[in-house]
């Protein structure tokens, strides 16, 4: 992320507690560490850990797909907010999983099926140390978009009636807009979005002056996927808590970036994808206050989220099994929390500077461009930025740079509603992961200048 | 670069950035809206029909220069055809965009369509090529709308 300033960023004393001692030689294939400048010295007491910089460059490594050439040319891959590439041990922690203990999870008495049982579960407790949550409040989905539909048609449909009110906010991802949009159209109520500024950064005393006594919930991005805004969640949070009002943050983007503390959060509910952040497809995470999950009624039924079945009664099954119908995405979520170690391992302060950095060099960068137009300049950056090229359009532009090798995003990113307010009908985007170097950035600027050539 | 110098021909910059036709039809007869929900690129193609035959075609939106240079040559090619023949024009044009040069036995008759000879390399930007088709096939038919999924 970019912070213009420099207190908002996370100080490295942050980061967490396990990350391996610098000293510990790396086994192969693993990322590694280095320490920022001078002598490692191990933090005793209250004193800060050394900072630790991210070697991007041996990450880099640790990414098979990334060692390739497309069209000729090695392959510059900035669609990261779109899917991030996976590690070698996430792609191993699968195929191992496959290999020797696939087998049906939770009924199972025999050595595999406890085998995966236990490395599910195991996932689960992962997934909870990432978001500093207790194990029962993780629900594992398919991703971001489920969880979303989840408490959409569980929470929502409890509590959302004739003329109440849903805000979401004009950052949102189609995601967090059309689920709301469906329960509004079942319930009568009626969908509020809160208003940004041309910089791109919401309106907090708009968002304010729509907090009235008929909203039922908020739904708010942590950062936005088309331009990279980070918003202010402690007090976009703090404004809806005072009000009793229940807030849903979508992580899809936040996560990779930023992380998440959900006990210091104050939110209800957080929702991520698992492939956003360097995990497999089709899994992702909902977690939620547990008086939620204990008071929202099941959402599918099936194997597995109940107790007992008869054909007068059903009783459901303890959390998080009752939101989690039918065999599960075992192999996904032993994937995803093989990348949820990995990324801790590395330091997500750690990952956060490196692509502070490569943001702020990817920005000046692009503004040596003469006819460039950034769309979104918010006060707090993290993954994207988003630009318009002279009267290039996007998806000329996108596929001009991918013959180059460069991998960049063209369109309305899921998220017409701000286009709309933004009064562009599509953009160009370049969004940026851990793995992504200086050099990547100078690949990008010179196949834009080749874009700018044919379009003279 | 050879196959971007194909796709991005100097016909097709020039129709790009100066689509013919572009603008309202005063006293259109028929009109349809087309969308790329993919990419959010929008058309609005009006045309006049008269004796069974297109007299004229013009068209408004945004996109890109496949899908506007593709919409401007589209409406100087059907001026004075049958509907039906508008039909097999496509018919042909979709045969080069999606697979090629090779699969057109009578290139002459494309006519300018030639120049998008170069799109079928390049297999996410054929429904900016079809997008002004399906949109004035659509128009034809009164059917009001189009979209390229």
């Amino acid at each position: 992320m970019t912070v213009r300033d420099p207190a908002l960023l996370q100080p490295a004393s942050t980061l967490l507690p396990d990350v391996p001692s610098p000293s510990t030689p790396p086994r192969q294939g693993e990322a590694t560490l280095r320490t920022g400048s001078g002598p490692q010295v191990r933090s005793r007491g209250a004193s800060p850990a050394p900072a630790r910089a991210l070697d991007a460059a041996r990450a880099r490594a640790d990414f098979p797909i990334l060692h390739q050439q497309v069209h000729g040319k090695p392959l510059v891959y900035l669609d990261n907010a779109a899917t991030s590439q996976k590690p070698r041990a996430v792609i191993d922690a699968v195929s191992r999983y496959y290999e020797r203990d696939n087998a049906n999870v939770h009924r199972g008495v025999h050595a595999l099926s406890e085998r995966a049982t236990r490395a599910f579960e195991g996932a689960r407790q992962t997934v909870a140390r990432f978001l500093g949550a207790d194990r029962r409040e993780v629900i594992f989905v398919r991703g971001a978009t489920e969880a979303v539909n989840l408490v959409a048609q569980t929470f929502g449909r409890q509590r959302v009636g004739a003329g109440d009110e849903l805000v979401v906010t004009t950052l949102e991802h189609h995601s967090n807009i059309v689920p709301w949009q469906l329960l509004c159209a079942e319930r009568g109520a009626r969908l509020v979005p809160a208003p940004i500024d041309d910089a791109g950064d919401l309106d907090l005393a708009a968002l304010e002056r729509l907090l009235g006594p008929r909203v039922k919930l908020l739904a708010v991005t942590q950062v936005s996927n088309a331009l990279g805004t980070v918003t202010p969640l402690p007090e976009i949070i703090a404004l809806a808590r005072a009000r009793g009002i229940p807030v849903l943050v979508d992580g899809a983007q936040g996560a990779p970036h930023l992380g998440v503390d959900v006990r210091t959060l104050g939110a209800d509910f957080y929702v991520f994808s698992g492939h956003k952040v360097y995990g497999p497809t089709g899994i992702g995470v909902l977690w939620g206050r547990r008086e939620h999950l204990e008071a929202m009624p099941p959402w599918q039924g099936g194997g597995d989220m109940i107790r007992s079945v008869t054909f007068e009664k059903t009783t459901f099954n303890e959390l998080p099994f009752k939101f989690e119908a039918g065999t599960p995405h075992i192999a996904g979520a032993i994937g995803l929390a093989a990348a949820l170690d990995y990324v801790t391992a590395l330091g997500l302060p750690a990952i956060a500077v490196h692509e502070a950095a490569l943001l702020a060099q990817a920005e000046d960068a692009l503004r040596t461009l003469p006819d460039i137009r950034l769309v979104g300049t918010p006060r707090q950056r993290a993954g994207v930025i988003s630009f318009l090229l002279g009267d290039i359009h996007p998806h000329d532009l996108a596929t001009i740079v991918d013959r180059q090798g460069v991998a960049i995003r063209a369109g309305h990113h899921c998220a017409q509603p701000l286009m709309r307010r933004l009064g562009v009908p599509a953009t160009s985007r370049v969004s940026f992961a851990l793995y992504n170097t200086a050099a990547d950035v100078e690949a990008l600027v010179q196949a834009l200048h080749a874009a700018r050539t044919i379009f003279s | 670069m050879s196959e971007l110098s194909d796709l991005y021909q100097e016909v097709i910059l020039d129709h790009g950035k100066r689509p013919r036709n572009f603008g309202p039809l005063p006293g259109a007869t028929h009109h349809a809206e087309g969308l790329n929900p993919l990419c959010g690129d929008h058309l609005d193609v009006q045309a006049t029909v008269q004796d069974g035959a297109v007299r004229e075609v013009h068209f408004t939106g945004t996109g890109c220069a496949i899908s506007r240079a593709s919409a401007s040559v589209m409406t100087g090619l059907v001026k004075g055809k049958r509907p039906e023949e508008v039909d097999a024009l496509f018919q042909t044009f979709h045969a080069l965009v999606t697979e090629g040069p090779g699969a057109v036995p009578d290139l002459d008759g494309l006519g300018k369509l030639a120049v998008f000879g170069g799109v079928h390399e390049f297999p996410t930007r054929v429904k900016c090529a079809s997008l002004a088709w399906h949109t004035l096939r659509a128009a034809l038919k009164g059917s009001g709308s189009a979209s390229t999924e």
